[in-house]
């Protein structure tokens, strides 16, 4: 028998072969940009190159057919190279302002809607759903294409008082991330447990011990080790459905989404902050999630239409207030709003500073 | 006869609307009846569609591998695998993009080669934690796919508990508000750890990101263990005569509404004659002014890094943001990246040995409490590392002397190295 062949374990691969010639020239030089329109960057650098920068949405779970669409634009109109951002957006590099129009031309007729940059709402950051994972409670993709449906015009011009950067969850773990718009699902029932099973698959005491709350105990049930759930202490997280499977935690009618505003990752102005519970109790409702859809939407557009230019999300309720903003989208304040997790008496308002 | 393409009434709904629709991609590659993953691609379609319906997810998790790896692999079974038998085996790959996510057509057109012979043909550029995410493969195939991306020159990423994949902003390559080479920190640092990647072994995963600003456009703050954000200690770079050109251009209004007040520690000043007021002292390099102005501003020039650390999602405390760790730190010379990969590893020494099993870096530190873990890597506390000193009393201060006793000594050394030169 052969011996099997030994990876190479080369690690993170050098960008620069990759790299547009101008980056790889200019790289740590660059002087100054601005964006001549939405989609298009222009960077300049310290000995004068230029570069132009058209950035345009894409479906994040692309085909091969996608990919190879994106080589061939970037072969006739782009010089050969491309780049990602963190958000999926696909970012071609030309080296002459004559050049970005025919590239936009070549992007649009090909469906890629350009836009993406400064003061508009990007595309948002998800996870794999039920295409993927082993513990969704929704989709990501379905969820993500509905929406940009519905914000195209946001993404693709630059109207919004600073940059929205909306992130989506399929579970409360929250891979998606903070965002100043996260759709994120939140449970309301305890796990249903296949007792026939726990035995056999889950390392019982590691289970016990990922519960938040020690709601979870050993327990013999039908004659068979198992672990039992106390119902009144549980939160309903799911923290021991990936380790445990039989601990059924997703359901098709109590499993809901949440929606939270106001995460910010920046440092910039004010320091980063963590998203807010403003909604929940939202139908997890496929293919196209209405519903959440037109919370996220009254939410975007009593930003867009309140905030002062260059505030975040966030920022703007710092100011206005939450009673103002629950006003303004017309949400309802209830007891599930005011948190009671630990350290959270610091959210509380310990002085007579009010909005009225 | 060849397998028809399921009925997907729901998913149908989803390839109308401007957006690139995904369901139209997944369809391409289901009606290609050339290609060795239709078959595959029409059942996926169906899993799918039966989600869609049930509101239920039908994958679940197993052991697959590539030989001399323990990760990079994500392994996907179905559960449906009777009725949808040609996904039943539905693997991913996580494989780690160049710094910075740049590509030339050849190799994008080299990996998509790849994934038609042995894959489905799905591809999502790119995941939450930066990985190139081939969606779709056989457990036989998992060994000879691996084996031709290897040798295109791409390595498998992370999973479970070790060191993750990680991402860097595109940073010095087109940005001017870089401040060190994100790409260089990065592959220094984490190429140095594939060991803890492909063979993970950590108390729980482990996350660097890299960004070249207080912008943070990796998101490093809250989404990593590690967070590595540029930033300058001398004043910010000011050119008075395009500021002058702003404020002409754009009226005193907007550069007092948008810029002056904007700044968040009143470290702004707009003069009579239109030129800017830094008061580089409370500057706190939060990059707003610089993002507003890009052709007046820019950070200072002596340049480097902050260090926060223990950034993570909600399980199990709830969300954590990393906090600083290290101040500043000059990011230069080879000497100077090497001092930051050395502190990266006295990081994970001290996490390997003294976190608890599924604790993540944030947890750990808020366990332990921040002092113990600053002693632990060898690092000197500072003044930027807290909002504001202790506001109860609850705390035994019987050492007090010799503590101030350090802080005198420390304080003392700059002065005498630099009476030395």
């Amino acid at each position: 028998m052969t011996e099997p062949r030994r990876p190479i374990e080369s690690g993170i691969p050098d960008p620069f072969p990759y790299m547009h010639p101008l980056l790889k020239q200019n790289y740590g030089q660059w002087k100054w940009h601005d964006r001549p329109r939405p989609g298009v960057l222009h960077h300049v650098a310290y000995g004068g190159d230029e570069v132009w920068t058209v950035k345009a949405g894409t479906q994040r779970q692309m085909d091969v057919y996608t990919v190879r669409k994106l080589c061939e634009i970037a072969d006739a109109f782009a010089e050969g190279h491309m780049r990602f951002t963190t958000r999926s957006n696909v970012e071609f590099m030309v080296s002459s302002a004559d050049k970005v129009q025919p590239l936009i031309d070549a992007l649009d007729s090909s469906g890629f809607p350009v836009g993406g940059t400064g003061n508009s709402v990007s595309m948002i950051s998800h996870t794999q759903g039920w295409l993927h994972c082993d513990i969704p409670a929704t989709d990501a993709s379905g969820v993500v294409k509905a929406l940009m449906d519905a914000m195209y015009h946001e993404f693709t011009h630059e109207e919004m008082p600073n940059r929205v950067k909306i992130t989506t969850s399929c579970c409360q773990i929250n891979c998606g991330g903070q965002g100043d718009i996260a759709i994120n699902i939140q449970h309301t029932k305890p796990p249903v447990i296949n007792h026939d099973l726990v035995s056999k698959v889950c390392e019982r005491p590691a289970v016990v011990a990922r519960c938040p709350v020690a709601a979870i105990r050993p327990a013999m049930v039908n004659g068979k080790p198992s672990l039992e759930v106390d119902e009144k202490k549980c939160i309903c997280c799911g923290a021991c459905y990936p380790p445990c499977p039989p601990m059924q935690i997703n359901d098709p009618v109590h499993s809901k989404l949440a929606i939270w505003v106001g995460g910010k990752h920046s440092s910039t102005r004010s320091k980063p902050t963590f998203h807010k519970l403003v909604a929940a109790g939202i139908p997890n409702n496929p293919p196209r999630w209405p519903e959440a859809t037109e919370i996220v939407l009254k939410i975007l557009h009593a930003y867009k239409e309140n905030a002062k230019a260059w505030e975040r999300m966030g920022e703007w309720i710092e100011r206005i207030g939450w009673p103002r903003f629950f006003e303004l989208t017309e949400l309802p304040f209830t007891k599930f709003h005011v948190d009671n997790w630990r350290g959270s008496r610091v959210q509380l308002n310990a002085s007579a500073q009010l909005h009225f | 006869m060849s397998k028809q393409l399921p009925e997907t009434p729901m998913l149908d709904q989803l390839e109308g609307g401007p957006w690139p629709s995904f369901v139209t991609g997944l369809k391409r590659l289901a009606s290609s009846e050339d290609k060795p993953y239709a078959p595959m691609m029409k059942s996926l379609l169906g899993q799918l569609e039966r989600s869609y319906e049930t509101r239920k997810g039908y994958w679940k998790g197993g052991t697959v591998g590539v030989v001399g790896y323990g990760a990079g692999i994500i392994p996907r079974f179905s559960e449906l695998a009777e009725e949808f038998p040609e996904s039943a085996e539905f693997h991913t790959f996580r494989v780690m993009p160049p710094s910075g996510m740049h590509y030339n057509t050849d190799v994008l057109n080299k990996l998509c080669d790849i994934w038609e012979k042995y894959g489905s043909g799905l591809i999502a550029l790119h995941g939450q934690s930066g990985d190139i995410m081939l969606q779709g493969c056989t457990t036989e195939n998992v060994q000879p796919c691996f084996d031709e991306l290897n040798e295109l020159g791409f390595d498998l990423g992370g999973a479970g508990a070790g060191v993750r994949t990680s991402m860097a902003c595109v940073g010095a390559a087109r940005c001017e508000q870089s401040c060190y080479d994100e790409a260089k920190a990065q592959r220094l640092i984490i190429n140095s750890f594939l060991d803890e990647m492909h063979r993970p072994s950590l108390p729980y995963k482990f996350k660097f990101k890299f960004s070249g600003c207080a912008n943070d456009c990796v998101n490093a703050t809250h989404r990593s263990d590690f967070a590595v954000l540029g930033t300058w200690r001398d004043d910010m770079q000011v050119d008075q005569e395009e500021v002058k050109a702003y404020v002409a251009k754009n009226g005193r209004k907007q550069m007092i509404d948008q810029v002056i007040t904007m700044c968040p520690t009143n470290a702004l000043s707009l003069n009579d004659d239109d030129t800017l007021d830094v008061d580089n002292r409370s500057c706190v390099r939060c990059m707003h002014c610089i993002n507003v102005m890009t052709k007046a501003l820019k950070p200072g020039k002596e340049r480097g890094i902050t260090v926060l650390v223990g950034g993570k999602r909600t399980l199990k405390v709830g969300d954590l943001m990393g906090t600083v760790v290290v101040p500043f730190m000059k990011l230069d010379t080879d000497e100077d990246y090497e001092k930051l990969n050395d502190l990266a590893h006295r990081v994970m020494d001290f996490f390997v040995d003294n976190a608890l099993e599924h604790e993540r870096t944030g947890e750990m530190i808020e366990r332990i409490g921040l002092v113990n873990f600053l002693e632990g890597i060898g690092v000197e506390l500072d003044p930027n590392m807290v909002s504001h000193p202790r506001t109860n009393s609850y705390v035994r201060t019987d050492g007090w002397d010799e503590e101030v006793a350090k802080w005198e000594a420390r304080k003392a050394a700059p002065a005498k190295a630099k009476a030395a030169e």
